[in-house]
């Protein structure tokens, strides 16, 4: 079966003669691949690379004629981080937690990101505005604003980060549960997510909300995570997802401390198998140093308090706040352990991989150049049993792992890596390999038909390492795991068209003025900031 | 024996991790002549920049690299050796003997800053001065020197053993403030002054000062009065003074310092 490409879209046939023919015969040939949460640039990244000189000394990539320099090795820079992906064969890296004060650097840093499509997700659940329109009920006021923010930071979807928790910290508390009430503004985090959600679906926004729950990484949060789900059931339309759950193994701890500390794998499974209206991605542990870095400012502070490492703690004036420490997971821990169970858990108790992603949260469960560990632990018991049998003993014993003989298979991985995320983000040119898709594909140097996944799980971790071709936009990019080719990727970007002009009132105008460092004229970004624009039109219901 | 002699003054920061006995072993002088190294920006092989004298001796003697000349500009000189002898006869550069694994270097005149800073094993001995963090860690780490010995005749710099956590290093002269920071285990035996503030934020450990110090840190609290101190096996003679911290950081390391050299730390006694 041959796929003809023409002016970067993938069409039904092109003239042979004239095409460069590329030969994959005996590879296997998938689209271009999709991440759906990945932290790669802003301001709290890059004082993450400030905060971590020992983490780039050891991983160093000298210039070559085609690539600049750059560092690694958890939070590498900016062009290294387009390259990796391009080896790897992705080509959509999604950039989620964007503070809206701090999109102008966010998609500075996202311009200088090459080889891939991307896009931002601003912080939303603990803005102030938010927060006041849900409190006094003006849905459609709160959706008209929200608007007005995606064009403004250039934002792709609604990230909500510890709703409610995030406006708490800054008054050194935090939410506990759904029904905590936010200090000094009298509405819960159950009403953010359900406003916010409603929002969602006024503005016909491709991708669904993009929840980071409460009490992330505390033992029993999973019951958190279950409510949260719980909380939006009614919302969501038949067969449509209403909810995505992000890095969901932060939030599936069972116990009551960290002693008892065990999977919730098993329940969080148990419904979205039975539901409809949640997706998730997995936020996989892998036991290397790594830099933790989220908008959750007391996860992160407890994170601190924990290994008493170095650490950055931020408040990002009314709109969210920040918080960066290194980490490094241990195999013999029994927490990090059963992290990394909870994990390959989720991922391989749901059955249906539509519903559940690849992602390892980069940098927080570990960098993303570990993804092709993370597939031949999904596609082979043997590779799983190799890992397991090197973890904390504690952790092997609770760890449902052994228990699950589910391997993936090629086609399971192909939705589990790039379609499914695709779906999920609303992106229909991406994803798959159909007429008209945007010609992103890669192609991995081995014969799905010849090589038993369950075996040769080194030969799978290789190919998936360095990709044979990486075709972006049409043009062949990667050869061979080596850059051939330096591009610009596109910045996705949400146009919500309202039904009325989005005005903006004088009172917005005056807090401007009495409440943020930056002046109203100069928050919003023009479209000719990026570089290479591409906002998707949606027709809002407000 | 090899023996490198500058070709001239380098006025640019050379790199030259590959001068070590490791790298050296078994290569003709034809081989070591055209192994490369930077010069500011410049490639340069070590031909460009060194004189090569290269004298055979038994096949079972170690491999000695004897550098004759200054090369104080020259950086990474040893790093990452595990076996050998390393002879500087003039100044050495920053970084010498970084994250080393064994062998000897031994140098005559001065060492620049960051002398053995992560280094596992082997000894280092500078019979002039030593720059600032010497046996300490890179940027932004934890991991400082983790074995071996660091002897320096002369005088130290600032913050010497930063993040240290196994090993020995001997000051004969004087050292600069924050001796042993953040310092987790191991050694530090200071013969001379310390400018102060040694031991913050230590974990474990010890450091011993023999000379005069200005003031101890408030949060170390006093706790007995030792007759001598052992180091390394070694007894020194006191008295000394006792303090553990550093207590801001829960620290439980020992800081010994001499009594009869310090008789303003005498108001200490009361809270014993």
């Amino acid at each position: 079966m041959d796929i003809a490409v023409k002016d970067g879209k993938i069409v039904e046939k092109v003239d042979e003669r004239k095409a460069e023919v590329v030969d994959a015969s005996g590879m296997i040939v998938m689209p271009g691949g999709v991440d759906i949460h990945c932290h790669i640039a802003g301001a709290e990244v890059n004082s993450g690379r400030l905060l971590r000189p020992e983490d780039h000394v050891k991983d160093v990539e000298v210039k070559t004629a085609l690539t600049r320099s750059g560092v690694g090795y958890s939070i590498p820079s900016t062009f290294t981080t387009g390259y990796r992906y391009s080896r790897m064969g992705y080509t959509t890296v999604m950039n989620p937690s964007m503070p809206p004060l701090e999109a102008r650097h966010t998609h500075e840093e996202l311009d200088d990101t090459p080889m891939v499509d991307k896009a931002s997700y601003p912080l939303l659940g603990d803005w102030w505005f938010v927060l006041e329109h849900l409190r006094d009920g003006l849905l459609e006021e709160c959706a008209a604003h929200v608007a007005w923010m995606m064009k403004a930071t250039k934002g792709y979807a609604i990230k909500i980060v510890n709703p409610g928790g995030l406006e708490a910290w800054g008054f050194g508390r935090n939410v506990k549960n759904l029904d905590d009430p936010v200090p000094h503004f009298n509405i819960t985090p159950k009403e953010i997510l359900r406003g916010l959600c409603k929002v969602n679906k006024l503005l016909n926004m491709p991708h669904t909300i993009h929840v980071h729950t409460n009490n992330l990484g505390k033992p029993g949060n999973y019951i958190t995570a279950l409510e949260t789900m719980k909380c939006v059931e009614d919302l969501a339309e038949e067969g449509r997802p209403a909810i995505h759950i992000t890095h969901c193994q932060f939030s599936a701890f069972k116990g009551s401390d960290w002693q008892s500390m065990s999977s919730g794998a098993e329940e969080i499974a148990k419904y979205v198998n039975h539901h409809n209206h949640v997706t998730l991605d997995m936020g996989q542990v892998i036991f290397t140093d790594t830099t933790t870095m989220t908008a959750d400012g007391p996860f992160q502070y407890g994170l601190y308090e924990l290994t008493g490492n170095k650490w950055v703690n931020h408040d990002v004036e009314t709109e969210t706040s920040a918080g960066i420490v290194p980490f490094r997971y241990k195999r013999k821990s029994a927490v990090h352990a059963t992290q990394w169970s909870i994990g390959l858990e989720l991922a391989l108790l749901i059955k249906d991989p539509w519903k559940i992603y690849m992602t390892t949260d980069h940098p927080n469960g570990g960098p993303f150049t570990a993804y092709p560990n993370i597939i031949t632990w999904l596609m082979s018991r043997a590779a799983r049993k190799k890992t397991m049998s090197k973890i904390s003993r504690r952790a092997r014993r609770k760890s449902l792992l052994p228990s699950i003989d589910r391997e993936l298979s090629f086609y399971e991985t192909a939705i589990f890596t790039r379609a499914g995320q695709a779906k999920a983000l609303g992106l229909t040119e991406k994803g798959h390999l159909g007429i008209g898709a945007d010609a992103d594909v890669a192609v991995y140097n081995v014969n799905p038909e010849l090589v038993d996944s369950s075996k040769r799980y080194k030969t799978i971790r290789r190919a998936f390492k360095r990709a044979a071709y990486t075709i972006k936009g049409g043009e062949i990019v990667v050869k061979d795991g080596q850059i051939v080719r330096s591009v610009f990727g596109k910045t996705f970007w949400v146009d919500v068209k309202t039904s009325l002009p989005i005005e903006v009132n004088d009172d917005l105008k005056r807090k401007f003025r009495e409440y943020w460092t930056v002046e109203y004229e100069n928050y919003p970004i023009p479209d000719s900031f990026l570089h290479v624009p591409a906002p998707i039109s949606v027709k809002a219901e407000v | 024996m090899i023996t490198l002699y500058p070709k001239r003054f380098f006025k640019f920061p050379v790199g030259a991790e590959y001068i070590s006995p490791d790298v050296f072993a078994e290569k003709s002088t034809k081989e070591i002549a055209t192994l490369q190294l930077w010069e500011g920006n410049r490639r340069r092989t070590i031909s460009d920049l060194f004189k090569i004298k290269h004298e055979t001796g038994s096949p079972s003697d170690e491999v000695t690299i004897r550098i004759c000349g200054d090369v104080s500009k020259v950086r990474k000189i040893g790093a990452k050796m595990s076996m050998g002898n390393i002879i500087v006869e003039g100044d050495a550069g920053m970084h010498l003997g970084e994250e080393m694994n064994g062998g000897v270097i031994t140098v005559t005149g001065n060492a620049d800053s960051w002398t053995g800073s992560m280094m596992k094993k082997g000894t280092i001995e500078i019979k002039g001065n030593a720059g600032d963090y010497i046996g300490a860690s890179y940027r932004g780490s934890t991991q400082g020197m983790n074995g071996g010995k660091i002897v320096i005749h002369g005088n130290a710099g600032y913050e010497v053993g930063c993040f240290m956590r196994k090993g020995l290093i001997k000051v004969h002269g004087n050292v600069g403030r924050f001796a042993g920071i953040h310092m987790r285990n191991g050694t530090i035996f200071i013969q001379g002054n310390s400018e102060g503030r040694a031991g913050a934020q230590m974990i474990n450990g010890k450091i011993v000062v023999c000379g005069y110090i200005l003031s101890i840190l408030p949060t170390f609290t006093i706790d007995d009065i030792r007759p001598k101190v052992k180091v390394n096996g070694e007894k020194v003679e006191g008295p000394f003074y006792r303090f553990i911290g550093d207590l801001a950081d829960e620290g439980k390391g020992k800081l010994f310092v001499s009594k009869n050299r310090n008789p303003h730390l005498s108001s200490y006694e009361e809270y014993l």
